[in-house]
């Protein structure tokens, strides 16, 4: 199964619907260990997105990832904009002018948004971050994409997988972000960061499989 | 034709501030403010960067300071959609927020380039006589 540019579209609607479910959890947990407004931030991201949606209409695939990332950046003013716009951009060029994504091009995609989070925020594996939910999905998607998988099973692997490693964040000490000030009290908590990024890909892999 | 300073808070007033304290001693410099979101709440703006940084490099380049860790994640985004001639003409500098600005500020008023802002701002933290920094057992 394969994914053309409207049904890249529905999947960053999914998205933003999603985001919007959990807008007060998100902001709690971010309450919890940061500045209290990653929901609210991510939310205000993606409501503009989906009005850029219904007033543009993107050629391809990459132009709707582009486009979600160049209003993410200007639109969420908290850290998650820079580092959710960047990877959006990161995905956006590695899909290039493709009119359809196989399950290969999502993987690909995938890890060129990760590597564009770690180039821009400097988290490691372990800080407790949204990378301690991207890298395992990577590694998932990769796997899948190499199995033959199509964008269905490549997403649902990597949302499984962000998934758990957002959960695998509670025991962890921050080391970036405004959560490493608050040193081991940081510790018991889940990440903002990573928590949203598994809610993402489980909408971008609900949507695909659906 | 002088370096310009960005200044890039989670707050208008902050910024702002800060732009008025550094702008006594170098009434001839620019420094724009970058502070809090385009509605005036708490974060920081993408858009407000980048105008500020238009604002502050006349040719001559500027600096850019910042208070915490998510400005320098806007700013360096900010920096990656500008031209890349003037891309190379905008530093970030990780100096003390306000010491980095009036210092900087001053280098710039007594004619420095962007080297010698630069390093101005850098050695704010360390520098002696009045205003400046000794280390905690010092």
């Amino acid at each position: 199964m394969s994914c053309d540019t409207a049904g890249t579209v529905a999947a960053i609607r999914a998205v933003a619907a999603t985001v919007a479910a959990h807008k007060v959890e998100l902001t709690h947990l971010d309450r919890e260990i940061g500045d209290g407004d990653h929901g609210e931030n991510l939310s205000r991201g993606f409501t503009a997105v989906l009005t850029k949606l219904d007033a543009g209409d993107p050629k391809n695939p990459g132009a709707v990832l582009k486009l979600v990332a160049t209003t993410l950046i200007s639109t969420v003013g908290g850290a998650a904009g820079p580092l959710f716009g960047t990877a959006f951009l990161r995905a956006a060029t590695s899909v290039g002018d493709a009119d359809t994504l196989d399950g290969a091009a999502v993987a690909a995609a995938l890890t060129a948004a990760r590597d564009g989070v770690v180039a821009r925020g400097k988290a490691e594996s372990g800080d407790k971050t949204m990378v301690d939910a991207l890298t395992p999905a990577v590694t998932a998607a990769k796997t899948a994409a190499d199995g033959g998988g199509g964008v269905g099973e490549v997403l649902a692997a990597a949302a499984e997988a962000a998934a758990a490693g957002a959960q695998a964040t509670i025991p962890l000490q921050a080391r970036k972000g405004r959560a490493s000030y608050l040193g081991e009290r940081s510790i018991g908590h889940l990440d903002p960061g990573a928590t949203s990024t598994g809610y993402l890909l489980q909408a971008l892999a609900v949507t695909a499989t659906g | 034709m002088t370096v310009g300073i960005v200044l890039v808070s989670h707050s208008r007033e902050l910024a702002q501030g800060l732009a008025d304290v550094a702008a006594q001693m170098a009434p001839s410099v620019t420094i724009a403010p970058a502070g809090g979101l385009e509605d005036g709440s708490i974060g920081t703006s993408f858009e407000l960067i980048t105008d500020a940084i238009g604002r502050a490099d006349s040719g001559a380049g500027a600096i850019l300071l910042y208070d915490l860790g998510s400005g320098y994640l806007t700013a360096e985004t900010a920096l990656e959609f500008l031209d890349p001639d003037q891309a190379e003409r905008v530093v970030i500098v990780d100096a003390p927020f306000v010491l980095g600005a009036v210092s900087g500020a001053i280098a710039a008023q007594t004619g420095g380039d962007l080297r010698a802002v630069i390093a101005a701002a850098l050695e704010a933290r360390t520098a002696n006589g009045p205003g400046g920094v000794r280390s905690a057992d010092g």
